[in-house]
Protein backbone atom coordinates (compact mmCIF):
# COMPACT_ATOMS: atom_id res chain seq x y z
CA UNK A 1 0.00 0.00 0.00
CA UNK A 2 3.39 2.10 0.72
CA UNK A 3 3.75 2.73 -2.73
CA UNK A 4 0.32 3.51 -4.00
CA UNK A 5 0.41 6.39 -0.73
CA UNK A 6 3.53 7.88 -2.10
CA UNK A 7 2.18 8.01 -5.82
CA UNK A 8 -1.26 9.49 -4.78
CA UNK A 9 0.49 12.61 -4.50
CA UNK A 10 0.28 14.22 -7.97
CA UNK A 11 3.87 16.03 -7.36
CA UNK A 12 5.60 12.30 -6.74
CA UNK A 13 3.31 10.71 -9.13
CA UNK A 14 4.27 13.36 -12.07
CA UNK A 15 8.10 12.64 -11.05
CA UNK A 16 8.26 9.32 -11.67
CA UNK A 17 5.76 9.33 -14.67
CA UNK A 18 7.84 11.62 -17.10
CA UNK A 19 10.68 9.29 -17.04
CA UNK A 20 8.18 6.15 -17.48
CA UNK A 21 6.07 7.49 -19.76
CA UNK A 22 8.73 7.38 -23.05
CA UNK A 23 10.14 4.47 -21.77
CA UNK A 24 7.40 2.22 -22.04
CA UNK A 25 6.60 3.61 -25.06
CA UNK A 26 9.75 2.24 -26.33
CA UNK A 27 9.93 -1.30 -24.77
CA UNK A 28 6.26 -1.44 -26.31
CA UNK A 29 7.10 -0.37 -29.78
CA UNK A 30 9.81 -2.63 -29.82
CA UNK A 31 7.82 -5.60 -28.41
CA UNK A 32 4.73 -4.87 -30.49
CA UNK A 33 7.30 -4.83 -33.59
CA UNK A 34 8.79 -8.26 -33.11
CA UNK A 35 5.59 -9.54 -32.12
CA UNK A 36 4.41 -8.41 -35.61
CA UNK A 37 7.23 -10.17 -37.27
CA UNK A 38 6.70 -12.80 -35.84
CA UNK A 39 2.64 -13.05 -36.44
CA UNK A 40 3.48 -12.29 -40.14
CA UNK A 41 6.11 -13.68 -41.62
CA UNK A 42 7.63 -16.15 -38.94
CA UNK A 43 4.84 -18.15 -37.34
CA UNK A 44 3.16 -21.37 -39.35
CA UNK A 45 -0.29 -21.57 -40.68
CA UNK A 46 -2.27 -23.18 -38.70
CA UNK A 47 -3.23 -26.63 -39.55
CA UNK A 48 -7.25 -25.94 -40.16
CA UNK A 49 -7.52 -22.22 -40.77
CA UNK A 50 -4.05 -21.31 -42.79
CA UNK A 51 -2.81 -17.51 -42.76
CA UNK A 52 -5.98 -16.52 -41.11
CA UNK A 53 -5.08 -17.62 -37.81
CA UNK A 54 -2.68 -14.58 -37.79
CA UNK A 55 -5.61 -12.49 -37.04
CA UNK A 56 -5.33 -14.01 -33.38
CA UNK A 57 -2.04 -12.11 -32.45
CA UNK A 58 -4.00 -8.96 -32.88
CA UNK A 59 -7.28 -10.17 -31.49
CA UNK A 60 -6.63 -12.15 -28.36
CA UNK A 61 -4.60 -9.34 -26.77
CA UNK A 62 -6.88 -6.69 -27.32
CA UNK A 63 -9.60 -9.26 -25.75
CA UNK A 64 -7.52 -9.74 -22.47
CA UNK A 65 -6.92 -6.01 -22.62
CA UNK A 66 -10.17 -5.00 -22.81
CA UNK A 67 -11.02 -6.73 -19.76
CA UNK A 68 -8.12 -6.15 -17.87
CA UNK A 69 -8.60 -2.21 -18.71
CA UNK A 70 -12.06 -2.95 -17.12
CA UNK A 71 -10.67 -4.38 -14.05
CA UNK A 72 -8.69 -1.51 -13.80
CA UNK A 73 -11.14 0.98 -14.17
CA UNK A 74 -12.98 -0.63 -11.27
CA UNK A 75 -10.63 -1.51 -8.96
CA UNK A 76 -9.23 2.21 -9.42
CA UNK A 77 -13.21 3.79 -9.14
CA UNK A 78 -13.48 1.58 -5.92
CA UNK A 79 -10.73 2.71 -4.71
CA UNK A 80 -11.39 6.01 -5.31
CA UNK A 81 -14.69 5.98 -3.90
CA UNK A 82 -13.53 4.76 -0.57
CA UNK A 83 -10.21 6.28 -0.25
CA UNK A 84 -11.13 9.40 -1.96
CA UNK A 85 -7.88 9.69 -3.74
CA UNK A 86 -8.26 11.90 -6.53
CA UNK A 87 -5.56 10.24 -8.56
CA UNK A 88 -7.41 6.83 -8.12
CA UNK A 89 -10.49 8.81 -9.90
CA UNK A 90 -8.20 10.44 -12.43
CA UNK A 91 -6.94 6.86 -13.31
CA UNK A 92 -10.54 4.70 -13.58
CA UNK A 93 -11.70 7.72 -15.90
CA UNK A 94 -8.49 7.70 -18.64
CA UNK A 95 -8.64 4.21 -18.74
CA UNK A 96 -12.39 3.95 -19.77
CA UNK A 97 -11.15 5.16 -23.32
CA UNK A 98 -8.33 3.35 -23.64
CA UNK A 99 -10.07 0.29 -22.43
CA UNK A 100 -13.45 0.85 -25.29
CA UNK A 101 -10.62 1.28 -28.20
CA UNK A 102 -9.33 -2.11 -27.64
CA UNK A 103 -12.81 -3.57 -26.65
CA UNK A 104 -13.76 -1.86 -30.50
CA UNK A 105 -10.20 -3.92 -31.84
CA UNK A 106 -11.48 -6.92 -30.55
CA UNK A 107 -14.85 -6.97 -31.58
CA UNK A 108 -14.16 -5.62 -35.44
CA UNK A 109 -10.98 -7.83 -35.46
CA UNK A 110 -13.29 -10.77 -33.91
CA UNK A 111 -15.94 -9.93 -36.47
CA UNK A 112 -13.22 -10.17 -39.50
CA UNK A 113 -12.00 -13.30 -38.18
CA UNK A 114 -15.68 -14.37 -38.03
CA UNK A 115 -16.54 -14.34 -41.05
CA UNK A 116 -13.62 -16.59 -43.29
CA UNK A 117 -13.95 -19.58 -40.25
CA UNK A 118 -17.02 -19.37 -38.87
CA UNK A 119 -19.03 -17.89 -42.30
CA UNK A 120 -20.74 -14.89 -39.99
CA UNK A 121 -19.57 -11.90 -39.13
CA UNK A 122 -21.61 -11.44 -36.02
CA UNK A 123 -23.36 -14.13 -33.91
CA UNK A 124 -25.78 -13.12 -31.00
CA UNK A 125 -23.38 -15.83 -28.86
CA UNK A 126 -22.49 -15.09 -25.28
CA UNK A 127 -18.69 -14.65 -25.56
CA UNK A 128 -19.98 -11.83 -28.53
CA UNK A 129 -22.61 -10.31 -26.69
CA UNK A 130 -21.31 -10.18 -23.41
CA UNK A 131 -18.24 -8.34 -25.43
CA UNK A 132 -20.41 -5.57 -26.82
CA UNK A 133 -22.48 -4.97 -23.30
CA UNK A 134 -18.78 -4.22 -22.38
CA UNK A 135 -18.23 -1.75 -24.64
CA UNK A 136 -21.83 -0.38 -23.90
CA UNK A 137 -20.56 0.01 -20.32
CA UNK A 138 -17.50 1.74 -21.37
CA UNK A 139 -19.53 4.17 -23.51
CA UNK A 140 -22.15 4.54 -20.17
CA UNK A 141 -19.14 5.31 -18.27
CA UNK A 142 -17.27 7.50 -20.19
CA UNK A 143 -20.99 9.20 -20.79
CA UNK A 144 -21.32 9.73 -16.72
CA UNK A 145 -17.59 11.78 -16.62
CA UNK A 146 -18.71 13.78 -19.75
CA UNK A 147 -22.23 14.78 -18.51
CA UNK A 148 -21.49 15.92 -14.78
CA UNK A 149 -19.16 19.03 -14.13
CA UNK A 150 -19.07 18.67 -10.74
CA UNK A 151 -15.70 16.05 -10.59
CA UNK A 152 -16.33 14.38 -7.36
CA UNK A 153 -20.17 13.83 -8.26
CA UNK A 154 -19.05 12.28 -11.45
CA UNK A 155 -16.32 10.29 -9.55
CA UNK A 156 -19.00 8.51 -7.31
CA UNK A 157 -21.76 7.66 -9.78
CA UNK A 158 -19.12 6.49 -12.89
CA UNK A 159 -17.38 4.37 -9.90
CA UNK A 160 -21.25 2.70 -9.09
CA UNK A 161 -21.51 2.41 -12.91
CA UNK A 162 -18.12 0.52 -13.01
CA UNK A 163 -18.39 -1.60 -10.13
CA UNK A 164 -21.53 -3.02 -11.15
CA UNK A 165 -20.46 -3.49 -14.46
CA UNK A 166 -17.49 -5.57 -13.15
CA UNK A 167 -20.26 -8.04 -12.76
CA UNK A 168 -19.42 -8.37 -16.65
CA UNK A 169 -15.94 -9.42 -16.44
CA UNK A 170 -16.90 -13.39 -15.19
CA UNK A 171 -19.25 -13.65 -17.18
CA UNK A 172 -17.20 -13.31 -20.48
CA UNK A 173 -14.16 -14.71 -19.61
CA UNK A 174 -16.52 -17.58 -18.65
CA UNK A 175 -19.25 -17.79 -20.64
CA UNK A 176 -18.06 -20.16 -23.21
CA UNK A 177 -17.75 -23.06 -20.72
CA UNK A 178 -21.45 -21.89 -19.34
CA UNK A 179 -23.17 -22.30 -22.59
CA UNK A 180 -23.08 -23.57 -26.11
CA UNK A 181 -21.57 -20.95 -28.12
CA UNK A 182 -20.25 -20.17 -31.67
CA UNK A 183 -16.95 -18.88 -30.01
CA UNK A 184 -14.26 -21.35 -29.43
CA UNK A 185 -13.09 -22.32 -25.31
CA UNK A 186 -9.97 -20.35 -24.18
CA UNK A 187 -6.98 -21.63 -25.36
CA UNK A 188 -4.34 -19.83 -23.32
CA UNK A 189 -5.62 -18.73 -20.08
CA UNK A 190 -7.58 -22.39 -18.99
CA UNK A 191 -6.94 -25.43 -16.85
CA UNK A 192 -4.05 -27.73 -18.43
CA UNK A 193 -2.17 -25.17 -19.73
CA UNK A 194 -2.62 -23.82 -23.39
CA UNK A 195 -3.61 -25.27 -26.56
CA UNK A 196 -1.88 -23.30 -28.75
CA UNK A 197 1.49 -24.75 -30.36
CA UNK A 198 4.70 -23.14 -29.20
CA UNK A 199 5.74 -21.21 -32.47
CA UNK A 200 1.88 -20.04 -32.11
CA UNK A 201 2.76 -18.77 -28.81
CA UNK A 202 5.50 -16.92 -29.15
CA UNK A 203 4.32 -13.85 -31.47
CA UNK A 204 1.25 -13.87 -29.24
CA UNK A 205 2.80 -13.76 -25.74
CA UNK A 206 4.73 -11.09 -27.49
CA UNK A 207 2.50 -9.05 -29.31
CA UNK A 208 -0.02 -9.30 -25.23
CA UNK A 209 2.94 -7.90 -23.55
CA UNK A 210 3.43 -4.71 -26.37
CA UNK A 211 -0.61 -4.44 -25.74
CA UNK A 212 -0.09 -3.84 -22.01
CA UNK A 213 3.08 -1.96 -21.87
CA UNK A 214 1.31 0.10 -24.22
CA UNK A 215 -1.20 0.33 -22.31
CA UNK A 216 0.56 1.34 -19.16
CA UNK A 217 2.68 4.18 -21.26
CA UNK A 218 -1.20 5.07 -22.74
CA UNK A 219 -2.10 5.20 -19.08
CA UNK A 220 0.37 7.51 -17.64
CA UNK A 221 0.65 9.67 -20.49
CA UNK A 222 -3.58 10.34 -19.96
CA UNK A 223 -2.85 10.82 -16.27
CA UNK A 224 -0.49 13.17 -16.84
CA UNK A 225 -3.10 14.55 -19.49
CA UNK A 226 -6.12 14.89 -16.85
CA UNK A 227 -3.87 16.07 -13.95
CA UNK A 228 -2.40 19.30 -16.39
CA UNK A 229 -5.81 19.80 -17.44
CA UNK A 230 -7.39 20.46 -13.97
CA UNK A 231 -4.26 22.34 -12.76
CA UNK A 232 -5.04 24.87 -15.82
CA UNK A 233 -8.75 25.18 -14.93
CA UNK A 234 -8.05 25.52 -11.16
CA UNK A 235 -5.61 28.41 -12.57
CA UNK A 236 -8.12 30.37 -15.00
CA UNK A 237 -10.47 29.90 -11.65
CA UNK A 238 -8.10 31.73 -9.78
CA UNK A 239 -7.53 33.78 -12.69
CA UNK A 240 -11.03 34.86 -13.84
CA UNK A 241 -11.42 35.27 -9.84
CA UNK A 242 -8.66 37.89 -10.28
CA UNK A 243 -9.73 39.71 -12.94
CA UNK A 244 -13.53 39.75 -11.47
CA UNK A 245 -11.84 41.90 -8.81
CA UNK A 246 -9.80 44.10 -10.41
CA UNK A 247 -12.52 45.22 -12.48
CA UNK A 248 -14.73 46.05 -9.74
CA UNK A 249 -12.34 47.75 -8.22
CA UNK B 1 -17.93 2.01 11.86
CA UNK B 2 -16.10 4.92 10.27
CA UNK B 3 -16.90 6.74 7.22
CA UNK B 4 -14.15 4.62 4.91
CA UNK B 5 -15.82 1.50 6.08
CA UNK B 6 -19.09 2.51 5.42
CA UNK B 7 -18.44 3.56 1.84
CA UNK B 8 -16.70 0.02 1.82
CA UNK B 9 -19.43 -1.75 2.79
CA UNK B 10 -21.72 0.43 0.71
CA UNK B 11 -19.86 -0.32 -2.90
CA UNK B 12 -19.56 -3.98 -1.85
CA UNK B 13 -22.87 -4.35 -1.06
CA UNK B 14 -23.77 -2.62 -4.55
CA UNK B 15 -21.56 -5.29 -5.99
CA UNK B 16 -22.75 -8.04 -4.21
CA UNK B 17 -26.79 -7.22 -5.29
CA UNK B 18 -25.77 -6.92 -8.72
CA UNK B 19 -23.81 -9.70 -8.87
CA UNK B 20 -26.97 -11.77 -7.27
CA UNK B 21 -29.37 -10.31 -9.50
CA UNK B 22 -27.24 -11.38 -12.57
CA UNK B 23 -26.89 -14.55 -11.83
CA UNK B 24 -30.83 -15.38 -11.17
CA UNK B 25 -31.53 -13.76 -14.34
CA UNK B 26 -28.80 -15.63 -16.00
CA UNK B 27 -29.75 -19.19 -14.47
CA UNK B 28 -33.76 -18.62 -15.51
CA UNK B 29 -32.37 -17.58 -18.94
CA UNK B 30 -29.93 -20.34 -19.56
CA UNK B 31 -31.76 -22.01 -22.06
CA UNK B 32 -31.91 -18.74 -23.85
CA UNK B 33 -28.21 -17.55 -23.66
CA UNK B 34 -27.33 -20.80 -25.31
CA UNK B 35 -26.14 -20.08 -28.68
CA UNK B 36 -27.96 -23.81 -29.98
CA UNK B 37 -29.22 -26.98 -28.77
CA UNK B 38 -26.91 -29.79 -29.12
CA UNK B 39 -29.35 -32.90 -30.51
CA UNK B 40 -29.50 -34.82 -26.80
CA UNK B 41 -30.84 -31.42 -26.00
CA UNK B 42 -33.59 -31.78 -28.90
CA UNK B 43 -34.45 -35.10 -28.25
CA UNK B 44 -34.91 -34.06 -24.00
CA UNK B 45 -37.45 -31.50 -25.11
CA UNK B 46 -41.33 -32.21 -24.70
CA UNK B 47 -42.62 -30.22 -27.52
CA UNK B 48 -40.12 -29.84 -29.94
CA UNK B 49 -39.67 -25.97 -30.61
CA UNK B 50 -41.69 -24.47 -33.98
CA UNK B 51 -39.85 -20.99 -34.84
CA UNK B 52 -36.21 -21.24 -36.36
CA UNK B 53 -33.45 -23.15 -33.63
CA UNK B 54 -29.66 -23.59 -34.03
CA UNK B 55 -28.41 -27.27 -33.46
CA UNK B 56 -25.00 -27.84 -33.28
CA UNK B 57 -22.31 -30.86 -32.79
CA UNK B 58 -20.16 -32.44 -34.97
CA UNK B 59 -20.61 -33.68 -38.43
CA UNK B 60 -20.94 -37.35 -38.34
CA UNK B 61 -18.23 -39.19 -40.40
CA UNK B 62 -19.59 -41.12 -43.50
CA UNK B 63 -23.15 -39.13 -43.20
CA UNK B 64 -22.21 -36.03 -45.58
CA UNK B 65 -23.96 -36.31 -49.51
CA UNK B 66 -24.54 -33.90 -52.01
CA UNK B 67 -27.51 -34.28 -53.72
CA UNK B 68 -26.06 -32.57 -57.11
CA UNK B 69 -30.13 -32.78 -58.73
CA UNK B 70 -31.47 -30.36 -55.98
CA UNK B 71 -28.08 -28.80 -54.84
CA UNK B 72 -28.67 -30.15 -51.55
CA UNK B 73 -26.39 -31.31 -48.84
CA UNK B 74 -27.48 -33.91 -46.60
CA UNK B 75 -25.92 -34.29 -43.25
CA UNK B 76 -25.56 -35.67 -39.56
CA UNK B 77 -25.11 -33.40 -36.66
CA UNK B 78 -24.34 -35.79 -33.58
CA UNK B 79 -23.11 -35.22 -30.56
CA UNK B 80 -22.42 -37.83 -27.07
CA UNK B 81 -25.88 -38.94 -27.53
CA UNK B 82 -27.96 -38.17 -30.00
CA UNK B 83 -28.21 -37.51 -33.46
CA UNK B 84 -30.29 -35.12 -36.22
CA UNK B 85 -30.25 -35.11 -39.73
CA UNK B 86 -30.04 -31.74 -41.71
CA UNK B 87 -30.81 -30.67 -45.22
CA UNK B 88 -29.02 -27.70 -46.59
CA UNK B 89 -29.09 -25.80 -49.93
CA UNK B 90 -26.53 -22.87 -49.66
CA UNK B 91 -22.39 -22.25 -49.61
CA UNK B 92 -20.54 -24.50 -46.92
CA UNK B 93 -18.16 -22.50 -44.71
CA UNK B 94 -14.35 -23.59 -45.64
CA UNK B 95 -14.22 -25.05 -42.09
CA UNK B 96 -17.36 -27.95 -42.92
CA UNK B 97 -16.34 -31.53 -43.27
CA UNK B 98 -16.69 -34.58 -41.59
CA UNK B 99 -15.85 -34.73 -37.73
CA UNK B 100 -16.37 -30.70 -37.58
CA UNK B 101 -18.29 -29.07 -35.18
CA UNK B 102 -21.14 -26.65 -37.07
CA UNK B 103 -23.83 -24.80 -36.01
CA UNK B 104 -27.01 -24.78 -38.57
CA UNK B 105 -29.78 -22.17 -37.71
CA UNK B 106 -33.57 -23.39 -39.14
CA UNK B 107 -36.54 -24.91 -38.73
CA UNK B 108 -37.50 -28.63 -37.62
CA UNK B 109 -39.41 -30.36 -40.74
CA UNK B 110 -42.20 -32.91 -39.65
CA UNK B 111 -39.85 -36.27 -39.98
CA UNK B 112 -38.18 -34.24 -37.03
CA UNK B 113 -34.71 -33.37 -39.31
CA UNK B 114 -33.60 -30.01 -39.53
CA UNK B 115 -33.95 -27.94 -42.66
CA UNK B 116 -30.74 -25.37 -42.38
CA UNK B 117 -31.00 -21.59 -43.83
CA UNK B 118 -27.48 -21.29 -42.51
CA UNK B 119 -24.50 -23.51 -41.54
CA UNK B 120 -21.83 -21.67 -39.23
CA UNK B 121 -18.15 -23.47 -39.02
CA UNK B 122 -17.13 -23.47 -35.08
CA UNK B 123 -13.61 -24.38 -34.37
CA UNK B 124 -12.01 -25.23 -31.76
CA UNK B 125 -9.42 -24.87 -29.09
CA UNK B 126 -6.75 -26.26 -31.24
CA UNK B 127 -3.76 -23.76 -33.09
CA UNK B 128 -1.52 -26.05 -34.25
CA UNK B 129 1.27 -26.06 -37.46
CA UNK B 130 0.19 -28.44 -39.91
CA UNK B 131 3.37 -31.03 -39.28
CA UNK B 132 2.29 -30.93 -36.08
CA UNK B 133 -0.96 -32.46 -36.62
CA UNK B 134 0.37 -34.65 -39.00
CA UNK B 135 2.81 -35.98 -36.65
CA UNK B 136 -0.23 -36.41 -34.18
CA UNK B 137 -1.63 -38.40 -36.60
CA UNK B 138 0.79 -40.62 -37.34
CA UNK B 139 1.45 -41.09 -33.88
CA UNK B 140 -2.02 -41.99 -33.51
CA UNK B 141 -2.54 -39.40 -30.70
CA UNK B 142 -5.04 -38.05 -33.29
CA UNK B 143 -8.80 -38.34 -32.29
CA UNK B 144 -11.05 -36.90 -34.77
CA UNK B 145 -14.11 -35.64 -33.08
CA UNK B 146 -12.71 -35.39 -29.64
CA UNK B 147 -10.32 -32.47 -30.05
CA UNK B 148 -12.82 -31.06 -31.72
CA UNK B 149 -15.48 -31.70 -29.36
CA UNK B 150 -17.41 -28.31 -28.18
Amino acid sequence: MGVFYELANPERFERIAKPLQPALTAIAVLLGGAGLYYALFNSPADYQQGDTVRIMYVHVPAAWMALFCYSVMAFSSAAGFIWKHPLADVSAKVTAPIGAVFTALALFTGSLWGKPMWGAWWAWDARLTSVLILFFLYLGYIAIWESIDDKARAARLAAIVAIVGFVNIPIIKFSVDWWNSLHQPASVFRDGGPTIDGSMLRPLFLMGAAYMIGFGAMLIAAIRNELMARRLQRLSEVAGRKASTVNVE
Amino acid sequence: MTKKQKRFAFIGGIFAVAALAVTLVLTALSSAVAYFYTPSDLDALDHPPTGVIRLGGLVEGGSVQYNKEEAEVHFVIMDEAGRRAVTYRGVLPDLFREGQGVVVEGKLAPDGSVTAMQVLAKHDENYMPREVADALKKQGRWKEGETQNQ
